[in-house]
């Protein structure tokens, strides 16, 4: 460990950058409420957040650099002070950057950039155009957070914050009512992996002591003898924590909802950073998984239905961004494959090949909605190639990396990942099948969405609609990831291949330890594939890629009619899968239904049958006694004069009687 | 010849007795007033009897009676006065002195 204080910068700039658009919006607010439309300062919040996120970029590129000139291993150290200090129970809050965070550093500040520069044009002419940037900002800010703190709790924070953010820019529309809610419903079933993930980690300061991320990592192999269950349970809560984060399993259900959003936010969070936190979670603690060979098959089995659920979804979607926004939960679903099987570096490669790809078709279609005046539906699009050149080339080489066509950065990253799950055997074989067809799905939907939005004849409304290029302040951050998506398998070719593994080498400092615990718990050698099988499992995969990939184009290159023609072959499984497996439905039958109807109960029968009742119930018998008792009261002042003597009278005899 | 003590509770009965049955049965407020005023003064009378009956005694007290029976007319005086008042408030309101006729105030 070398102590480098500027990793601090990393955090100053965008936090500085956040408070500085917050500021302009201020002012812009006060200028309007003048009369007046600050254009020019409402620019300079734009261009301000870009500069931090710039900024902060570069500082990213000096620690990778110094990362990277170093001989051996080599993690950056940043302390700062204690937070807690109770007794045992310490808390630093300090940044670390080792070879697995400076990747992520490099991915949340690239991509984070690109999608700023984006905004810059997407947003323009909106009202909260400097609120966006700063909200855009701290996101950027929570999630550095994330990435480089050195302990789970500081990690903790700035999982919430990207919660928080994640929250604010889903809603950020939230006059419009259903982003509001949309946001809600992201925050809600966060809450729910989040409170598996606080208890994981209560269990983990309980079995380590501590909760700094290196000491557990490396304390993790000492405990395995004695107290595997409870590494495993932790894993496992930490793991529901990571559903949430990374809409996993049931918890996906958020994921969809959230592409109410402006779409730079479906890019930047939805599909590159915040959604992969949860894989990053994982990665941290990988030792600790890999000690339980059950959990990290939990993980698998979860990641691998998902890619399922995601990717048959993704089939009969409408809405661009929705198929983008399952096409999302898939992916990540894949990645948490890839961790079960131990492919470290390879779930790591696919999270940044995601990144760029994703990154780079959500933009892509956030340039087709703009050129459409905000329409998302497929079915009224069609023909753009002609309208939008530029956005279509880039979203072209963007699908052709989802779909894994060869030789594009998707292609390897999810080749290597289904490859070790192939190379794993036993169990991994099961998930690995699900997986090709996962992949199957997503070269058809992919494919279908190109064909939908770009070719076949033009179905928006012409006297209402003139499709236009973006600007280049647009298609600039759509050409830099459109060559990213296609070159960026070199980061970590196969083996068979020259330059091969280049990330796993890179990460090997950090994943060895976690390496041997799997391998030695799963009482084997690390399989190693011969270089027939990877050629084999690599011609699967593009023929797969390929032949699925020509069907969904070529099915609806004229039109969305094929779509009328599954629903009617098999109309129950369109239906279901149109509904997302009817997901949302069962929570409402499951969870949503049973809390109204105990909250009927309760309201109806405990609250004004049971309480209200005692307290009118005793109003009406005072009124009752009343009643019976008024008419003493007569008004008369002789009636009472009456009383009073007999009264008296009364006490007279009594008193001497006795 | 002394007036027996006993004679003088019994007469104090008898004016207390016609204080009430004249409260009970006349309507007019002024007089409902004055048999208050009867119950009073038979009330006095019972004060100054008994005065009179225990002086000389040890623990007599001669004057106590009677300042009882000051006090009271003092009393009587500014409930009269008030009564007066409630009267004439009554004959605006009502047009009447008829207490029956003043019975709003009931159950």
């Amino acid at each position: 460990m070398e102590t480098r204080a500027f990793l601090w910068l990393l955090l100053l700039f965008p936090l500085l950058g956040s408070l500085s658009a917050a500021l302009i919006h201020f002012a812009c607010l006060s200028a309007r409420r003048a009369g007046r439309e600050p254009q020019a300062l409402t620019r300079l919040a734009g261009f301000v957040a870009s500069a931090a996120i710039l900024a902060s970029f570069g500082v990213a590129l000096v620690a990778f650099a110094t990362i990277a000139r170093a001989h051996e291993a080599l993690a950056l150290e940043s302390p700062a002070w204690h937070w807690i200090d109770a007794g045992s129970f310490q808390v630093e809050i300090a940044l670390v950057v080792d070879r697995l965070s400076s990747v992520m550093l490099l991915v949340v500040t690239g991509v984070g950039l690109l999608i700023h520069v984006y905004s810059l044009g997407y947003m323009q002419g909106d009202p909260g155009f400097a609120k966006f940037f700063a909200y855009l900002n701290l996101f950027v800010f929570m999630m550095l957070l994330l990435v480089l703190s050195s302990s789970l709790l500081g990690l903790f924070v700035g999982w919430e914050g990207v919660g928080l953010c994640s929250y604010l820019l889903i809603g950020f529309w939230y006059q419009k009512g259903w982003p509001a809610e949309a946001g809600q419903k992201a925050f809600v079933v966060n809450r729910i992996g989040d409170a598996s993930f606080l208890v994981g980690s209560f269990l983990l300061l309980r079995l380590f002591g501590t909760l700094d991320l290196s000491d557990i990592v490396g304390g993790t192999s000492g405990l395995v003898s004695g107290r595997s269950g409870e590494l495993a349970l932790a894993a496992l809560l930490l793991f529901g924590g990571a559903c949430g984060k990374s809409a996993q399993g049931p918890l996906s259900t958020w994921l969809p909802d959230a592409m109410a959003g402006p779409t730079p936010v479906s890019a930047l969070i939805h599909a590159a950073t915040m959604v992969t936190a949860g894989v990053y979670l994982v990665l941290r603690l990988a030792p600790l998984f890999a000690s339980s060979p059950s959990a990290l098959f939990v993980v698998g089995a979860v990641g691998t239905f998902t890619a399922l659920f995601g990717a048959s979804t993704a089939l009969f979607q409408r809405d661009i961004k929705k198929v983008l926004a399952y096409s999302t939960v898939s992916q990540l679903g894949f990645m948490f494959l890839g961790l079960s099987v131990g492919a470290w570096s390879a779930a790591l490669f696919h999270l940044v090949t995601h990144a760029f790809f994703k990154g780079l078709l959500f933009l892509g279609a956030g340039s087709v909605i703009h050129a459409l005046h905000g329409e998302q539906d497929l079915q009224r699009m069609g023909g753009l190639r002609k309208h939008l050149p530029l956005t279509f080339a880039t979203y072209l080489a963007g699908a052709a990396a989802l779909s894994g066509l060869p030789l594009t950065s998707g292609y390897f990253s999810k080749d290597e990942i289904l490859a070790q799950a192939f190379g794993t055997g036993g169990a991994a074989l099961g998930l690995w099948i699900v997986g090709m067809i996962a992949a199957a799905f997503t070269a058809f939907y992919t494919w279908r969405m190109v064909a939908l939005a770009f070719f076949g004849e033009e179905r928006f409304d012409f006297h209402r609609v003139h499709p236009h290029e973006s600007p280049a302040v647009m298609t600039g951050p759509l050409s830099i990831l459109a060559v990213l998506a296609l070159v960026g398998g070199i980061l970590s070719l196969p083996h068979v291949l020259p330059f091969h593994g280049l990330l796993a080498h890179w990460l090997e400092p950090v994943t060895k330890e976690a390496t041997d615990l799997l391998w030695t718990a799963r009482g084997r050698e690390v399989p190693e594939l011969s270089a027939g099988t990877e050629w084999t499992l690599l011609g699967l995969g593009a023929a797969i890629a390929l032949f699925f990939a020509r069907r969904g184009f070529s099915a609806y290159a004229r039109g969305p009619e094929h779509d009328q023609a599954l629903r009617a072959g098999r109309p129950a499984l369109a239906r279901f899968l149109e509904r997302a497996w009817t997901l949302d439905e069962a929570y409402t039958a499951l969870v949503v239904q049973p809390v109204k109807l105990a909250s009927f109960l309760l309201a109806t029968v405990l609250d004004q049958l049971g309480i209200d009742g005692a307290l009118n119930g005793s109003a009406v018998l005072a009124q009752a006694v009343a009643s019976r008792q008024r008419g003493l009261v007569d008004g008369s002042v002789k009636t009472y004069a009456l009383w009073m003597g007999a009264g008296a009278a009364l006490f007279a005899v009594v008193w001497m009687a006795l | 010849m002394k007036v027996p003590t006993e004679h003088v509770l019994c007469l104090a009965a008898i004016l207390f007795g016609l204080g009430v049955l004249g409260f009970l049965v006349r309507r007019n407020v002024i007089l409902v007033l004055a048999s208050i005023e009867l119950m009073l003064n038979a009330a006095n009378l019972s004060f100054l009897a008994a005065s009179r009956h225990w002086a000389g005694t040890p623990g007599g007290e001669p004057l106590q009676g009677p300042i009882f029976a000051l006090f009271v007319i003092l009393v009587a005086a500014a409930e009269a006065a008030v009564g007066l008042a409630l009267v004439i408030a009554l004959y605006r309101l009502r047009q009447t002195v008829d207490l029956d006729a003043a019975n709003e105030l009931q159950g």
